[in-house]
């Protein structure tokens, strides 16, 4: 596997949208990195390969698949995988990353992040996809924990120690969603911090952070929802310090896919996320965006 | 190998795409309550993230009908034909054959050929790159002398026809803020040239005549098989207007004889 990777900076990157294309290039804001979905730019042409072309210009890329299916009981979608071996070669991202979840099955995509369970199938399984996936792309990836609504009965083992496994096995790098740590963790009557602590941090290569909603079980009890479409809650704010304590400055992606805000609103998040950081630089502050977030 | 605790993804998928059937066993929660609910936030992800999909790639469908009809027709829509890709910008392309046979829309007649359009310009949005051919070398082609029924046109890849029985561009644009949609008759027969002129997708209403030249041109016919279908389709056929539109959309990517390579 090539080491020729080059790591995102450690500072906070936003989710690059569409309808904010020409006002990037316009104010070129003060960012560490923006990240894609993979999937949106699976096209021939057109404004979108434009876009992205001149931003890839002026900064970092970190290129995030949600359509890969790593935890699919079928096999890898050698297909896909070429897809995103040709985005790879075109735009050079710092980053590639992708979900422990499936979200195919046979030819049926599903679009979601589906669950799996945490057993000694699945995690042969899983591996055996990431070191496919690495293998192809001739790189490591790095994999996200995922925001879950269910468990399986047929679960051996934490999600922790499922997701150490995976990381030891195959060497692939951990996206650890902080936003996604703190849904699971209310989700499953789990404690945050000890799923956090039962992860190999070494391998943390990104953080995300997004917005969350709320409803409830059957039971009444607390069900957040990772909807990405909101802004980031006080409470994995805290949980974000926690996390950067532990494993410092690091590269964070502010996700924000539905009721998407202004650029400069996305940016201020991204801003705030960087005052929480140790100052290998001083607070980020930028002419046009300036200001309290 | 197999217990009763085995959640397999065939059942959750089909459990997923079909609000009818229980909630798979072997799926759990913590505090031991009813796994229905929270499958149920999975199932509202798939269905309505595809809807919103959906309503990106057809807002004047949506508009047409109102939000909730589209969101329940597109929910039918999406369990009977979920994606078959992980790449979505192409999903959508049998909902015009499914609206029309779509009981509840058949007060709409004319609501399958504006999705044909609308998923017309979402293909010219992203269809591939190419650089049209200069002015000169069109008009040079053109000056070819006896033979110039043999050339053959390329057209760029957003290029498109959406010919119909109705008034589809007139519909699409009045929805666009361009006029009055209370003053479209939706019952004139019209077609749409669609393409990418630079970053942005064009959709205008063309002639019968050029609308059947440029579906010839399209289908690889040669100048004279495309001006004689043209001039079937109508006896005014403007064929010099035509091509000037074309060529200034930077719609021609090469004009040559058979056989010529450049």
């Amino acid at each position: 596997m090539s080491n020729s990777n080059i790591a995102l900076p450690a500072r906070a990157g936003i989710g690059l949208k569409p309808e904010h294309f020409r006002d990037v290039l316009a104010a070129r804001p003060d960012v560490g990195f923006f990240e894609v979905h993979a999937e949106n730019y699976m096209v021939d042409g057109g404004p979108f390969h434009h876009f992205l072309g001149r931003i890839r210009a002026h900064y970092p890329l970190s290129l995030h698949g949600v359509g890969l299916s790593i935890g699919a009981e079928g096999p890898i979608d050698e297909a896909h995988l070429d897809r995103l071996a040709v985005l790879i070669a075109r735009y050079e991202p710092a980053s590639f990353s992708e979900h422990l979840a499936w979200a195919s099955h046979g030819e049926v995509f599903l679009n979601d992040l589906l669950p799996v369970p945490y057993d000694r199938a699945t995690l042969a399984r899983v591996c055996e996809h990431v070191d496919r996936v690495q293998e192809r792309l001739k790189r490591r990836m790095l994999l996200e924990n995922p925001s879950t609504y269910v468990e399986f009965a047929s679960s051996t083992m934490s999600e922790a120690q499922f997701l150490s496994e995976v990381l030891g096995r195959t060497g692939c790098g951990l996206l650890l969603d902080v936003n996604n740590v703190h849904v699971s963790c209310v989700n499953h009557g789990r404690d945050p911090l000890a799923f956090i602590d039962g992860l190999p941090l070494d391998a943390v290569g990104e953080l995300h952070l997004a917005g969350f909603a709320v409803d409830h079980d059957a039971a009444g009890a607390p069900l957040l929802i990772d909807s990405h479409g909101a802004e980031v809650d006080d409470t994995v704010w805290r949980l974000y310090a926690q996390v950067i304590d532990r494993v410092g400055a690091m590269p964070t992606l502010l996700e924000r896919d539905n009721n998407v805000p202004a650029l400069a609103t996305l940016v201020a998040e991204a801003q705030h996320a960087e005052t929480l950081m140790p100052s290998t630089r001083s607070p980020a502050h930028c002419g046009i965006y300036g200001g309290s977030s | 190998m197999t217990s009763e605790n085995d959640c397999t993804q065939l059942a959750i998928c089909a459990a997923l795409l079909d609000p009818g059937l229980p909630c798979p066993p072997g799926l759990v929660a913590w505090n031991g309550s009813d796994p229905t609910p929270r499958l149920a936030v999975y199932r509202n992800n798939v269905v309505s993230s595809l809807i919103d999909a959906l309503a990106q790639t057809f807002p004047v469908v949506q508009e047409l009908v109102g939000v909730p009809f589209f969101r329940a027709m597109a929910a039918v829509f999406i369990r009977q034909a979920p994606p078959r890709s992980p790449v979505l910008a192409r999903y959508g392309e049998a909902l015009p054959t499914f609206i029309e046979q779509f009981e509840p829309a058949r007060s709409v007649p004319y609501l399958a050929d504006v999705a044909r359009l609308e998923m017309a310009r979402v293909q010219a949005y992203h269809a591939a790159d190419a650089v049209p051919v200069a002015a000169a070398v069109v008009s040079a082609a053109l000056a070819g002398g006896d033979r110039i029924g043999e050339l053959h046109i390329a057209c760029h890849p957003s290029v498109a026809i959406v010919g119909s029985a109705f008034a589809v561009a007139s519909l699409w644009s009045a929805h666009q803020g361009e006029g009055d949609v209370g003053d479209v008759d939706p019952d004139v027969a019209e077609a749409a040239l669609v393409l990418r002129d630079g970053l942005d997708v064009l959709v205008m209403r063309v002639s019968p005549g050029a609308a059947e030249f440029v579906a010839a041109i399209l289908q690889g016919r040669n100048l004279d098989d495309a001006t004689g279908a043209a001039m079937n389709a109508e006896s005014a056929f403007d064929l010099p207007a035509t091509l000037a539109l074309l060529k200034g959309h930077g719609a021609v990517t090469s004009i040559r004889f058979p056989g010529d390579n450049a």
